[in-house]
């Protein structure tokens, strides 16, 4: 196994090398492109596009009787511009939606083609085999020449986007600011559609059609929950994009009777859900730490400001659970979580059953007790609210305000000293 | 007499897809069939593999269990992972037809089912796969099983109608009803999913997908009335099979394809032609050639 990994990615045969950089180039162009139609929200108009090509590459043939690429290329264009040209066109003019839209083209544009396909091969050219293959993509059987071609149609794309990058930009996340600074929208959107058509055209010879909306937007959902940054995530999606090119060559290189283009989009998929799940801060299982780390906040800090309340109502400095409950109705369960973290932590003492807050535990309480007081009289002198109403409010601000936030409030209101329920604001010397 | 069975068989799938796709339609999930109707794939072959034969049942079974899957996964894709519906939909399907074409490149020598056949079918061949019974010719087997399937699609709609019809117009009011939403959206896909997989064999997923969705478009453009688009939508479906049959004989080419097409040349017209929103009553209003009709757009 390790040898046969070190043969591949030695990449001296020419054949893998060929085919290597041919798959790795398209996942580039594809996943660069397809960032776009993601943040766009057109994914599944990528999948249209693919299939409606179909009938512009069988009627170039038809035309030109050549399996020259170029002029595939061409006619697939205008097939693909077609298509989206009628996808707005049904959405404008009738009121069928745009995901019906889609699927409508899509099998009209596919079934025709499928009509054209099958007229060739009546005619017995014997060459229609090439555009067999633009079904189920032909990674592993791709040229030289096919290879050079795709490599300067990936840099022309990646060179476009470079290009335009600010502009794209603008009218994918803002179109009517972009109308409105007197850009010529219209244009760039056809420019944004042309280099779209012309990575799927391309893109398909790796992936093929009915896979090709994967190879341009899920290096995009798989970068997506990664960064905010529209250049980092250009530059994640095409890294992503590059490694399942380069694992699905590696694949149908060890096992030649492997198909190449669905291993690219099982790889795709698999760094997709992995990010969905993992990523930093927009992960599944991110927000789940972050829920759970603010329950546990909610928790222990109710818990301090009953202790604290406790004593300032004169309690002697040992608390039992039952003191607590007749303080504040609190759940049995959540009761005893809080306060073994709390012992954890380092806040609070135990002693046969009784609790007694530690100097950290006394300043935290005070600090909670205090910021609910602080709120308070916020509610009540800024936002003119009753008394009797603002409660329930500092309940909750009490767990989010900020030392930051803590000083302005404290200099807004100039240092005060009772709240409006006339408790004393306790600050620390 | 081939003809006949062959428009018969392309009448039956419209006529079930049409139907299903008519409330895929006004759920805003067309591309639901779509995406159904490739991610079947894995689970076709699966079933296979354990039963060893083309046995419909086990398909069948095989294909609901994906279908239900499939919709899973969009579900948790995009609540859960936060993701667009669309490219949940693509991420979704691409996934699972990679992985049915694996399975298949994998286990090439003990399967006989071939991508090719898969998304092509072949119609073509339904009047020769016929059965008898005490030596009396019953006519095609794939009719059989996709009458069977049109059995059990309309008796569905037939006794769920209320459950189905609620959910598609109004979510919310379905919800505040009591009504189990996520039930009837299974529910629905699961009969999709049992439509492609019955009809894969016989049309192909180009036909099915077509079918799911062009038809009911056509009819929805035609009227607002529910009940009408449902029978619009079987006429179109008959027609488009009949005329697609013919322009595939004419022309010597797929019947699929053909079918699509036609279903398509309807679609134009009712574009063109639709009573109240149509290109040409539109123009007709612009040009005040019909004074007592008021002139708004849209």
């Amino acid at each position: 196994m390790l040898e046969t990994a070190f043969e591949f990615f030695s990449f001296t045969e020419p054949n893998v090398r060929t085919v290597t950089l041919g798959t790795v180039l398209l996942g580039i162009g594809a996943a660069v492109v397809g960032s776009f139609t993601y943040l766009r929200k057109r994914a599944l108009v990528g999948d249209a596009v693919s299939h409606a090509i179909l009938p512009g590459v069988a009627l170039a043939f038809m035309i030109t009787g050549e399996r020259e690429p170029l002029y595939l290329l061409v006619g697939a264009l205008l097939a693909g511009w077609i298509s989206l040209l009628s996808i707005d066109g049904i959405v404008n003019y009738s009121k069928l939606k745009t995901d019906t839209a889609i699927a409508l083209i899509l099998s009209v544009f596919f079934g025709f083609g499928i009509l054209l396909l099958t007229a060739i091969q009546q005619q017995g050219t014997g060459t229609q085999a090439g555009l067999d293959s633009f079904l189920f993509g032909k990674a592993a059987g791709m040229t030289t020449k096919e290879v050079h071609f795709f490599g300067w149609v990936s840099a022309a794309l990646i060179g476009i986007v470079v290009l335009f990058f600010n502009v794209f930009r603008l009218v994918s996340f803002n179109r009517e600011f972009a109308i409105s600074l007197g850009l010529p929208v219209r244009f760039i959107e056809f420019i944004m559609a042309t280099i779209t058509v012309l990575a799927i055209t391309t893109g398909i010879q790796a992936v093929g059609v009915v896979l090709m909306a994967a190879l341009l937007i899920t290096p995009a959902a798989a970068a997506r929950p990664f960064t905010n940054r529209l250049e980092w995530m250009i530059v994640i999606a095409a890294a992503i994009g590059a490694v399942g090119g380069l694992v699905g060559s590696f694949v149908s290189y060890t096992h030649p009777q492997m198909p190449t283009g669905p291993w690219i989009v099982v790889v795709l998929s698999v760094f997709a859900v992995g990010s969905l799940l993992f990523a930093p801060n927009r992960g599944v299982v991110a927000s789940i730490r972050r829920r759970y780390q603010n329950q546990r906040k909610i928790r222990t800090e109710n818990l301090l400001k009953a202790f604290y309340q406790l004593y300032e109502s004169g309690a002697t400095s040992a608390i039992t659970k039952e003191t607590l409950q007749a303080h504040r109705n609190f759940q049995s369960r959540e009761r005893a979580k809080g306060l073994k973290e709390l012992l954890q932590r380092g806040c609070l003492t135990k002693e046969s059953h009784q609790y007694a807050l530690t100097e950290k535990g006394l300043e935290e309480g005070k600090r909670i007790v205090r910021l609910h007081r602080l709120w308070e009289v916020y509610l009540t002198e800024r936002m003119r609210m009753q008394a009797d109403h603002i409660h329930p409010q500092a309940e909750t601000m009490e767990h989010i305000i900020t030392p930051e936030i803590e000083a302005q409030l404290i200099k807004e209101l100039n240092t005060p000293q009772k709240d409006p329920h006339n408790s004393d604001i306790p600050y620390t010397q | 007499m081939d003809g006949f069975w062959i428009v018969l068989t392309g009448t039956l799938v419209a006529s079930v897809s049409g139907v299903l796709g008519a409330f895929l339609l006004l759920r805003k999930m067309s591309m639901m069939g779509d995406a159904i109707s490739h991610a079947v794939l894995p689970g076709i072959v699966i079933a296979y593999l354990i039963v060893g034969h083309r046995a419909s049942f086990s398909l069948i079974l095989g294909a609901i269990l994906i279908g239900l899957l499939t919709t899973f996964m969009i579900e948790n894709l995009s609540i859960k992972g936060k993701l667009q519906v669309d490219a949940s939909i693509g991420i979704s399907f691409t996934f699972l037809f990679s992985l049915g074409i694996i399975l298949i490149s994998k286990y090439a020598n003990q399967i006989d089912i071939d991508t090719d056949c898969v998304l092509h079918g072949e119609i073509a061949f339904v009047p020769l796969d016929t059965i008898y019974w005490n030596n009396m010719n019953l006519g095609p087997r794939p009719i059989w099983i996709l009458g069977g399937t049109a059995v059990l699609v309309a008796s569905f709609i037939a006794i769920g109608f209320k459950g189905l019809y609620i959910t598609t117009f109004n979510l919310d009011y379905a919800k505040s009803l009591g009504i189990n939403v996520i039930f009837w959206h299974y529910a629905l896909m699961a009969l999709v999913s049992i439509t492609t997989v019955v009809s894969f064999e016989s049309v192909g997923a180009i036909l099915v997908v077509a079918f799911l969705v062009i038809p009911p478009s056509t009819a929805y453009l035609f009227t607002d009335n529910f009940k009408y688009m449902l029978a619009l939508t079987v006429v179109f479906g008959f027609l488009s099979a009949l005329f697609g049959y013919s322009v595939s004989v004419w022309l010597n080419s797929s019947i699929a394809g053909s079918m699509s097409v036609v279903a398509g040349g309807f679609l134009v017209l009712g574009v063109l032609f639709s009573p109240k929103r149509g290109l040409v009553v539109r123009w007709m209003r612009s040009k005040r050639i019909s004074p007592h009709q008021p002139a708004y757009r849209k």
